[in-house]
């Protein structure tokens, strides 16, 4: 089995509000990230995908494909977008890195041929990040 | 669902590698440079793991300013801008980066908001350490695990 990472990045605004709470208590628990005016990231994607190597292609996956079917699902998507605003996932959940995580894990589990989706890791920023491999 | 959330922290430190045990001579052809008596420094990067299940209230394995004053208080306030060989958690150890990553795994197992996972401290950037207590780090178990 070999596990082989695509990266991908992508830019965009967005901010932590739980419509549910007070804005005392968005304003306590989420801090300067509550701020509805937004702010922005430039995200680094890391998609890893395992499988065996194909004896004729000598490839696990297609990177020219990888990259065109994370292109498809994630980038156009979120790219230069506002999270909240214009993602369907976010209009319910709040675009943090974990949920973020979560939600491209679900843009991509049974799209990429021959291969399992092993782990989605996004970087918010190099020193924060976020890892889902799947489990419930 | 579960998630793991990465943090990473700098701090910056000096250090010798010595030991009591052995005489001068030993010490210095077992620890080589890293025994100059005047001590040397790194700056050091931790990088944390935890693992929760994502709290649908805040969409957060735990919250990060928690952590991030956790961190402040128990490894930055403690370890940055100091000699470690003059630290309490190396009274009676080599400060090598495999002891410095157990007493960083020990401090931050009593962070209460989420399961530390593993720590992965580099000394260098040509110099990194794994330990996830006692099991093998991510990354470093057998094919078909996490």
């Amino acid at each position: 089995m070999i596990f082989l990472t695509r990266k991908a990045e992508f830019s965009s605004a967005h901010f932590y509000w739980n419509p549910q709470w007070s804005p005392e208590e968005n304003q306590r628990v989420f801090g300067r990230c509550a701020n509805r005016n937004g702010h922005g990231h430039n995200y680094t994607l890391e998609v890893t995908v395992a499988g065996e190597v194909d004896p004729i292609s000598g490839f696990v996956v297609d990177l020219k494909e990888l990259k065109d079917i994370l292109e498809r699902e994630v980038v156009s998507v979120y790219d230069h977008r506002h999270l909240n605003l214009e993602v369907p996932e976010f209009i319910s959940e709040i675009p943090t890195t974990e949920n973020i995580a979560v939600a491209i894990w679900n843009r991509l589990d049974n799209k990429i041929p021959n291969a399992k989706l092993h782990r989605v890791r996004v970087y918010e920023m190099p020193d924060l990040f976020a890892d889902y491999y799947g489990e419930p | 669902m579960k998630a793991y959330l990465n943090r990473r922290y700098h701090f910056s430190a000096s250090h010798r590698l010595h030991t009591d045990v052995f005489n001068k001579a030993k010490n210095r052809e077992l620890f080589g440079k890293c025994n100059n008596p005047h001590g040397h420094g790194h700056n050091y990067t931790v990088q944390v793991t935890f693992s929760g299940l994502i709290n649908p209230e805040t969409g957060m394995v735990c919250n990060l300013a928690d952590l991030d004053s956790f961190a402040q208080k128990n490894l930055l306030s403690r370890f940055d801008h100091t000699n470690l060989n003059t630290l309490e958690s190396f009274a009676d150890k080599v400060s090598t980066t495999e002891n410095l990553s157990i007493e960083i795994y020990r401090i931050f197992q009593s962070f209460p908001a989420a399961h530390l996972e593993q720590v992965h401290i580099e000394e260098t950037s040509n110099n990194s350490f794994d330990f996830a207590g006692d099991r093998a780090p991510f990354g470093m178990r057998a094919p078909g695990t996490i």
